[in-house]
């Protein structure tokens, strides 16, 4: 296990390495290179020299490759552009509301995606599993943000269902302790302000939910199916199990497996959708820092942490993922 | 690849799911193989339904000209006159969907828009098929240090999230151009069809054709061209095929991200659907509803295409 874990560890570092590696040259290969980027085309020769020279790129490559990785290795991303503050208050201050955003649309997609995939598997090919499927197919072939613009034009505008857009009222006075705001109300006993928060968290959760939901429901019916072709549980039914046993000791215990590596692979489209549902509903999280960093003339510094960030936080849950599957499947911790 | 122990790897699920294709590509027996799979595919109404779509697209985008009633360009005085922010005009007498938000007439811009989405959508799928099959045909067939190189790079690629790798890509561009947005998106697909020939060719190295060709004394590259690409073309089609759906619908998401074509003239759904659709979202829904409803569309064809052709190929069904 430790062998396992110390591998992947090590794997994780040499991937964001050269993931790194790869930003930092190609940033470099643009045409006119960071200064014109951060300058614009219009600068005057004096003003290009300067910031040249202040941000040290007239230096070797390697030197500049060198003070790169160890700015990073120590947490120092620089400023941002676009603000002038540093680049890890930003991403810290917008982490918790992507956090939030993207746990509910995951709770979402299990809490409805397996009972939905597992009851469609067992009454297949009748109506139920034949619309299940064609829902799913939709799923995956609607862009998301026109689903949140659908869902918000319909339950925010005539009928005032949901608030349209942000994390909590404005005008609510509420503490800030984690930056998680349906936590914090809990925290600090504003059960008003976590009540207005998981309200607004509703419609962009279900948004941000629809791709891996779809999945879920695919992979938790296929390998249901899987499941109940196999001998055991011809064995199971065939020595007088009654059916509950069998569906919750044999069926769901087996099924589950490949849905959990599922789980771990669908950070990667909830990092990616929350860019989309963040901006259909002015959410304020890492998405919006991403849109707005790309918009407002390009904030390389940001950029630059964010993706690292995101192929970190996706490698690490795939990790966490791969380990629990240890814990799930005795199986897996024998050999 | 899966170690014995179960434990999964990162993207492994993926590299799981290119395997299973592999395996139920390369079998050796193939043109049976693939006969009884066109006759699973014919019997299959979902597959039929995937393949009128696409073909009706096709048609529609070939003759766009002759079934569109005007130019996509064409700015109509009658329609601009009625034109404000906060009113686009509907449907009138030769303008059958109404306007966009320049006075042009949108059913013209919807059907070329076919052409335009079918060429981002071809284009970004070839590019990707095209630099992964060399990618993955050099690590297979040289093995080594070429293949561990190219696999590691792959493993790179695949630990951002696609729509994340696709818009770094155009982010770090200086601007965005109709290219910049198709490479990107093309780009994001190069691993999985790097891993996908890889896999295939490795799989035919030791079987029993190449291994005749060799005692035959066939040259390595005629071996590698003759023998083993053209066996592993199936399980490229199909991926092709899936990829084509997941190429629109980025496209279209960059283009909502403000990274698409800054072409203002060009008429692809995407960018109908990611830039006028939802900036006139409560003036004019339809600016949204027709393009949008387009890209399911044929993203729904493109998949079911492509999931039944997989399915047909599972030696599992065979009968």
């Amino acid at each position: 296990m430790v062998r396992i874990i110390s591998r992947r560890l090590i794997q994780l570092v040499v991937t964001l390495l050269a993931l790194m590696t790869l930003v930092f040259f190609w940033l470099r290969s643009l045409p006119g290179g960071p200064v014109d980027a951060l300058l614009g085309e219009r600068a005057t020769p004096q003003t290009r020299e300067l910031l040249t020279r202040a941000l040290g790129y007239d230096q070797p490559i390697w030197v500049q490759y060198g003070r790169f990785l160890k700015n990073v290795v120590t947490g120092n991303f620089g400023n941002s552009i676009r603000t002038g503050e540093p680049v890890t208050d930003v991403i810290s201050r917008a982490f918790p509301a992507t956090v939030e955003l993207a746990l509910a649309a995951i709770i979402i997609a299990i809490g409805l995606g397996v009972p939905l995939g597992y009851l469609a598997a067992r009454h297949r090919g009748r109506l139920l599993d034949n619309a299940t499927i064609i829902v799913t197919l939709i799923g995956i072939s609607i862009p998301i943000f026109f689903l949140g613009y659908l869902l918000k034009d319909w339950l925010t505008q005539g009928v005032h269902v949901f608030p349209p857009s942000g994390r909590i009222s404005t005008g609510l006075d509420n503490t800030d302790v984690t930056g998680f705001f349906v936590l914090d109300g809990l925290l600090t006993r504003e059960l008003d302000a976590s009540a207005d928060a998981l309200w607004h968290l509703v419609l962009p959760a279900l948004t941000l939910a629809t791709i891996p939901l779809a999945i879920i429901i695919r992979i938790t019916r296929a390998s249901v199916l899987d499941v109940l072709d196999e001998d055991y549980i011809r064995t199971a039914d065939a020595k007088g199990l009654r059916s509950p046993t069998i569906r919750k000791r044999h069926v769901l215990r087996n099924a589950l497996l490949p849905v959990v590596t599922i789980i771990g692979l669908q950070t990667g489209a909830l990092l990616a959708g929350a860019v989309l549902t963040e901006k259909v509903y002015n959410w304020g999280g890492l998405g919006t820092l991403i849109t707005d960093s790309i918009s407002g003339g390009r904030d390389y510094p940001v950029l630059q942490a964010l993706i690292l960030l995101a192929a970190a936080v996706f490698v690490v849950v795939n990790l966490v993922v791969d380990l629990s599957y240890a814990v799930i499947d005795p199986r897996v911790r024998v050999r | 690849m899966s170690r014995p122990g179960g434990i999964s790897t990162l993207a492994d699920h993926k590299r799981r799911r290119i395997d299973e294709l592999i395996a139920r590509t390369a079998e050796p027996g193939g043109v049976s193989l693939i006969r009884d799979a066109g006759r699973r595919l014919l019997r299959n109404p979902t597959a039929i339904v995937g393949a009128v779509i696409i073909l009706l697209f096709l048609i529609i985008a070939i003759f766009a000209p002759l079934v569109a009633p005007h130019d996509p360009v064409q700015r109509f005085p009658e329609l601009t006159r009625d034109l404000t922010v906060d009113s686009i005009p509907g449907a009138t007498a030769g303008h059958p969907l109404g306007s966009d938000p320049l006075g042009r007439d949108f059913a013209s811009r919807m059907i070329y828009g076919a052409r335009q989405t079918l060429f981002v959508g071809v284009l970004a799928t070839l590019i990707g098929l095209l630099l992964g099959v060399l990618f993955g045909a050099l690590a297979g067939a040289f093995g080594g240090w070429v293949d561990a190189l190219v696999m590691r790079l792959t493993d790179v690629m695949l630990a951002l999230p696609s729509l994340l790798l696709a818009i770094t890509l155009v982010a770090l561009a200086s601007r965005s151009t109709q290219w910049t947005v198709i490479i990107a998106v093309a780009v994001v697909n190069v691993p999985i069809f790097a891993r996908l020939l890889r896999g295939s060719m490795l799989a035919q190295r030791e079987s029993d054709h190449v291994l005749a060709a060799r005692a035959l004394g066939v040259k390595r590259r005629d071996i590698v061209l003759r023998h083993m690409l053209p066996n592993s073309l199936t399980a490229v089609i199909v991926q092709a095929t899936l990829t084509f759906a997941v190429a629109i619908l980025d496209a279209a998401a960059l283009s909502f991200l403000g990274l698409g074509d800054p072409d203002i003239n060009r008429a692809e759904w995407g960018l109908m659907l990611g830039v006028d659709g939802v900036r006139y979202f409560e003036v004019r829904p339809e600016l949204a509803y027709y393009p949008a409803l387009a890209i399911i569309v044929v993203a729904l064809g493109f998949t079911l295409l492509g999931e039944s052709i997989r399915e047909a190929l599972d030696p599992k069904n065979r009968r």
